[in-house]
């Protein structure tokens, strides 16, 4: 049995070519580890990208033998196929260098189709208490742990052939905030994701569901929305109380 | 363009097809039974003229036909061409149009 692995790694830019690295096989080895040991012992020039190393801050997706995938959660014996790797950089996205690519668009495109907060309140107000009961608090929570890894984003055709397309990250995005009672002006919210390049562009092909990391279902969400052109927005429930007991209203 | 007028399309787009989808059947039916015995002018007016029935089946079948169709190539253009929105818009308002009234027309003729 050979302790080897041939691995090989996107180099240049979108012009560039894949170049092959014999790199010693471990034990528990994730394809970070592998792209790490490479950029270490063979090629101190290769550009990647990384943080926490343990799926939580969405840096290190990458194509790994042409799926996209969060690499610091992935090990080696689960992709590694005649004994070999091809990792590249993500799908969709501009490539800056090697494995690196520009995020810019993927947060451009969240802005764009409105897939930020918007609270109607300060700093001064109460905060709002959510019962993780409610009707709108179950149907956020099934979206709310993005990564913002843009793995969906890279998977998705649509992404690939339509520039305008928010993506799957988005939109599932939008549908947790017309989810959150907190949330201001939702209808607005829900017009600006059937904008051109909204959910109405999505083909319900999957992609985004099937390859995300953390198990969210982004097709779900952008279903959801779709639906909602129909039934109207969805019902979030009442905020239980939006009064802090700072027990400056008892009685002394 | 408003946001929430794209949302009305998709509403449109979606609602026209639900129509059309038992209006298709019937009319496909219609035409099988209808050639059956051969196929003439006479029999068609026949059973049109004067018919409200048939006038409001067809006429709702135009109609439907014409918001579905524009709506559903607006995003194909919007997709696959270089075309400007304008032009897609312009496109299809052009393209209901002319199923609106070609289609009316043709109800009203055999009525």
């Amino acid at each position: 049995m050979t302790n080897k692995i041939s691995v090989s790694i996107w180099r240049g830019k979108s012009d560039g070519e894949y170049q092959t690295y014999e790199v010693e096989l471990r034990e528990n080895q994730t394809v970070l580890d592998i792209v790490t040991e490479v950029q270490r012992q063979h090629e101190p020039s290769l550009a990647y990208r990384f943080a926490c190393r343990v799926g939580v801050c969405g840096s290190c997706a990458m194509t790994v033998n042409g799926v996209p995938r969060w690499t610091c959660r992935t090990h080696v014996n689960q992709v590694t196929k005649n004994n070999s790797l091809t990792i590249g950089p993500l799908r969709n996205l501009p490539v800056i260098k090697d494995l690196v690519v520009d995020m810019k668009p993927f947060f451009k495109k969240w802005q764009t189709a409105g897939a930020s907060f918007t609270g109607g309140k300060t700093r001064h107000d109460p905060v709002a208490t959510i019962s993780s009961e409610s009707p709108g608090r179950k149907a956020a929570d099934a979206g709310i742990e993005c990564i913002n890894c843009a793995v969906c984003y890279s998977a998705c055709d649509v992404v690939g052939w339509d520039d305008s397309y928010a993506g799957p990250a988005a939109l599932n995005r939008i549908w947790t905030l017309v989810n959150d009672e907190r949330q201001v002006n939702k209808r607005a919210v829900l017009d600006a994701a059937f904008a051109d390049g909204g959910c109405g562009s999505c083909h319900s092909q999957g992609n985004c569901t099937r390859h995300c990391p953390v198990e969210l279902s982004p097709s779900e969400s952008i279903a959801a929305l779709k639906r909602s052109a129909f039934m109207g927005l969805p019902k979030t429930g009442a905020v239980e109380s939006n009064k802090i007991d700072t027990g400056a209203d008892r009685e002394s | 363009m408003r946001a929430s007028l794209q949302r009305h399309f998709y509403v449109a787009q979606r609602a026209t097809a639900l129509l059309l989808a038992p209006l298709v059947v019937v009319h496909l039916v219609l035409i099988m039974i209808a050639v059956k015995n051969g196929l003439t002018a006479d029999e068609i007016l026949s059973r049109t003229r004067g018919n409200v029935l048939w006038a409001v089946f067809y006429g709702l079948f135009v109609v439907a036909a014409a918001v579905h169709a524009p709506l559903g190539v607006r995003n194909v253009l919007r997709e696959w061409t270089p075309l400007s929105q304008q032009l897609v818009d312009a496109f299809c308002v052009f393209l209901f149009l002319l199923l609106l009234l070609a289609g009316l027309r043709a109800v009203v003729a055999v009525y």
